[in-house]
């Protein structure tokens, strides 16, 4: 007995001054460079609500990187068709999202150069028509299709993580929730609506040309010549506010997109000291870029970023060398912020904001000292009861008490966990299943002692019969933490962690922990009355 | 120290027609309140909308506040005082345009109306309508599966049907008081009132245990007695404890309520409720469950065996 006491209290102290260390770097941030690599584990985290901070859930609309595939698709069927010298009429995708082919001609043909270069496209349906004029109804394989999904969605991850990073936050997290769903959590952020521009722009980069034979009064009326689309410029007058639109007519044919830069970086115009950017290409890039300005000379070339017009200078000669800038009248921050989305590439798809919650840093400050002082007042008001009710035994109890915070604290910080506002509360209810278990203990040696048992047989069956009833409600309780942590989301997860960690605290604290103080006091002080 | 001098022999079980009225009429109420108010008053976590919280500099009517919002077409915005002066809470519900679009347009008016009074914008939450169905879907889920498993666990750690059963109808009892008095109190059913009737579900049915532990142990040693009598022995012998953490945990979650902030006020008042229903549905529900069980059905059974 006395030997297995020296043994428990090993490992207890242990326990104790593994927790203590492990609360360390929490408590004071002097500590000696070797201590990290001994003790794992950092300072405890402190989730959005606390420390302020953004979460976002976006939802990455797969189906209209399907759908633009699908449009390239036809458009290289076209292209190849009429290269093999096969008349063409219809190539298109319709809304059903399927390819429609109408051509004439030999059938071997076009069914050959189907199935060599569009492996990934399926018959769905053929028909032939009057003089000779074959109707084909193709469909992305699904396979494809959900490869294609799974790739846009891992790209867009990769673009946005990538963004983040560049922009500059501490500690960001970026993971994939569920198939489509994209979750960032961003601590300690400033302004959260740039991150959000940020995050949210899908950044296609275009060149198209200027129409400049169309009529764009015409066309505004709704006279679009057949080939052409209507973009706007936005300008917003940095004085008023206002927003001014200004409409250009362009050829529908994009020449060139933003997947072949290189670099873009922020520069200052020296002429009117504003900031634009500057982008450089890659070979494939500068190359294609001399090709479309050395057939254009003399026309203008329109820059546009999801579907806005962000300039259209006139071309004055060919450009070798791969370099290209955008102008606007840009706030050195927007110019930081294109550049950043230029360089990280645009998004396959674009995303939605399903989910937005953020906390300014002074609300979470409000928070954790509301939150540390109800604690503080709430555990100081149980231990002072407990040795009010229970006299010197209530000290033992209240051991008990102290040490589950501290691990459940230490467990915090050794899994990385965060703490948040209803963490704290669940912190608390865990104190008080702590004060519960130790409740039923003393009330049973209480009993006990009552019908007469000597002092050490009273606490062998205090805590013999209190204990199924300490584990059952335990671990009830922990079932229903279990399942809560499973379903919920962010602020609810952090209540059911820090309860769960909690339980399992107390059923190590409450049983083992008060037993041996008790076992302690009454075999080697030779105390014979206990004071409960 | 005790609370009773000598031993208790209050009569619980012998009241349970009274507690039984008694309990009736709180969920029959609880029902007709939700009903009345036509469903629980989701907050943006189930419904989808928009929240945002705001700090002012100085003093300000909230008519002010209000005006701002109706000035740039929301009519359906509800502003409200919110913990602190000068702190409002502005809430958007079920809108069905662009909501991050909707938090912009609000934010830069209020920065605008306001540039006097050194707005803050201290909170700001943004939930899609879809992702709101989904919360609720996984919340009826998280509660309909805790009651399952805790059957479960209940009734093989008792080897005894009802003692499962009688726990269920307990929580069953507590939570649809809880949900009773979060619709009486109009109170946002939110996600942290979600994890309040959780931490229900398990504060009831760690009460009911405990009594029910009491019994288990009773019945070896009562051969003769018979089950309500053990009953009652088995509640007087525990209530000492009931009433000692049950006092210790309210001091607690009260402590929360007067000193937690605004953010936790809603969360506190609904654990404060059920923590009086989960110790009162232990007593008047859950033993008188399992003694009807026991004496009318299993034994009828026994009998004919």
């Amino acid at each position: 007995m006395l030997r297995s006491l020296k043994l428990k209290f090993v490992i207890y102290a242990a326990i104790t001054l593994f927790s203590i260390l492990l609360l360390l770097p929490t408590v004071t941030s002097e500590l000696p460079s070797w201590f990290g690599k001994v003790i794992p584990g950092e300072k405890i985290h402190l989730g959005l609500d606390l420390q302020g901070g953004m979460y976002l859930l976006l939802e990455v609309e797969a189906e209209k990187a399907v759908g633009g595939y699908i449009e390239q698709i036809a458009t290289n069927l076209g292209d190849e068709l009429r290269a093999s010298s096969i008349p063409v009429g219809r190539v298109e995708r319709n809304r059903e999202g399927q390819i429609v082919l109408e051509f004439s001609g030999p059938k071997e043909k076009v069914d050959n150069l189907l199935s060599q270069h569009f492996g990934m496209l399926r018959e769905l349906s053929s028909s032939s028509g009057e003089g000779g004029i074959w109707k084909y109804q193709l469909i992305l394989d699904s396979k494809e299709l959900e490869n294609l999904k799974k790739r846009s969605i891992d790209q867009a991850l990769e673009i946005i993580r990538n963004r983040i990073d560049q922009f500059g936050v501490s500690e960001p997290e970026i993971t994939l929730q569920g198939t489509d769903q994209i979750l960032v959590q961003l601590p300690g952020i400033k302004d959260p609506q740039r991150a959000i521009n940020l995050i949210g722009q899908t950044a296609l980069l275009e060149f198209k040309l200027v129409d400049d034979e169309g009529n764009l009064d015409e066309a505004l009326k709704g006279n679009v010549p057949a080939g052409d689309i209507i973009l706007y410029q936005r300008s917003v007058d940095p004085r008023t506010g206002a927003v001014r639109r200004v409409p250009y007519l362009l050829k529908e044919k994009t020449l060139m997109t933003g997947d072949v830069i290189k670099d873009a970086r922020v520069a200052i115009d020296s002429q009117f000291n504003e900031p634009y950017v500057a982008m450089e290409f890659n070979d494939i890039g500068a190359r294609l870029f001399e090709q479309v300005t050395g057939a254009n000379v003399k026309k203008r070339l329109a820059i546009i970023l999801d579907n806005n017009v962000y300039s259209a200078p006139v071309i004055q000669e060919r450009i070798g060398g791969g370099r290209a800038q955008i102008t606007g009248r840009f706030t050195t921050e927007e110019a930081k912020d294109l550049a950043i989305v230029l360089r990280s590439g645009s998004l396959p798809a674009p995303v939605k904001i399903i989910e937005q919650r953020t906390v300014g840093p002074s609300l979470g400050q409000d928070s954790i000292r509301k939150g540390i002082f109800s604690t503080f007042i709430s555990a100081a008001l149980v231990v002072a009861f407990m040795i009010f009710y229970y006299r010197a035994s209530g000290i033992i109890a209240d051991i008990a008490l102290v040490l589950n915070i501290l691990i459940t604290l230490a467990a915090l910080a050794l899994f990385r966990a965060s703490l948040t506002l209803p963490g704290i509360a669940g912190l608390v209810l865990s104190v008080g299943m702590a004060v519960d278990a130790n409740i039923l203990i003393h009330e049973r040696i209480k009993e006990e002692l009552k019908w007469g048992k000597t002092l050490r047989a009273a606490i062998d069956q205090g805590y013999h019969r209190a204990f199924s009833a300490i584990i059952d409600s335990n671990l009830t309780t922990l079932i229903s933490a279990i399942i809560l942590y499973q379903f919920g989301t962010g602020p609810v997860k952090g209540f059911a962690v820090t309860l769960s960690i909690g339980i399992l605290a107390n059923l190590f604290t409450a049983i083992s922990v008060t037993r041996w103080v008790f076992d302690f006091v009454t075999l080697k002080t030779g105390v014979k009355r206990l004071s409960i | 120290m005790k609370l009773f001098r000598s031993e208790t022999h209050f009569d619980f079980i012998g009241k349970r027609k009274i507690t039984l009225w008694i309990s009736t009429t709180a969920i029959l109420v609880s029902v007709l309140s939700i009903l009345l108010h036509g469903g629980l008053n989701y907050g943006v976590d189930f419904a989808g909308g928009l929240v945002m919280q705001i700090k002012l500099s100085k003093l300000t009517d909230i008519a002010e506040v209000r005006s701002n919002a109706e000035a740039i077409g929301l009519k359906d915005a509800a502003v409200q005082k919110f913990g602190g002066e000068n702190e409002f809470l502005i809430r958007v519900e079920k809108s069905s345009e662009d909501l991050e679009a909707l938090s912009k347009r609000i934010q830069t008016s209020l920065q605008e109306r306001f540039k006097d009074k050194a707005l803050e914008i201290r909170r700001v939450e943004v939930v899609g309508p879809r992702v709101g169905k989904d919360l609720k879907t996984k919340a009826l889920w998280a509660v309909g599966l805790s009651f399952l498993a805790i059957l479960i666990y209940v009734a093989v750690r008792f080897h005894e049907f009802s003692y499962g059963l009688g726990g269920i109808v307990a929580l069953f009892h507590d939570v649809a008081v809880t949900y009773g008095a979060i619709s009486i109190f109009n109170l946002e059913y939110s996600l942290s009132l979600l994890a309040v009737i959780l931490t229900i579900i398990g504060f009831s049915i760690n009460d009911t245990i405990v009594i029910f532990d009491r019994v288990r142990e009773n019945i070896k040693k009562m051969r003769k007695e018979d089950l309500v009598t053990i009953f009652n022995v088995s509640i007087n012998e525990t209530l000492e404890r009931t009433i000692l953490t049950t006092s210790t945990v309210m001091m607690v979650v009260v402590i929360l309520f007067l000193l937690g902030g605004p953010v936790i006020h809603e969360f506190t008042i609904a654990l404060i409720v059920g923590l009086i229903t989960g110790t009162y549905s232990t007593v008047y529900i859950a033993s008188p469950v399992v003694l009807f069980w026991e004496m009318r059905i299993s034994s009828r059974r026994r009998m004919k065996r």
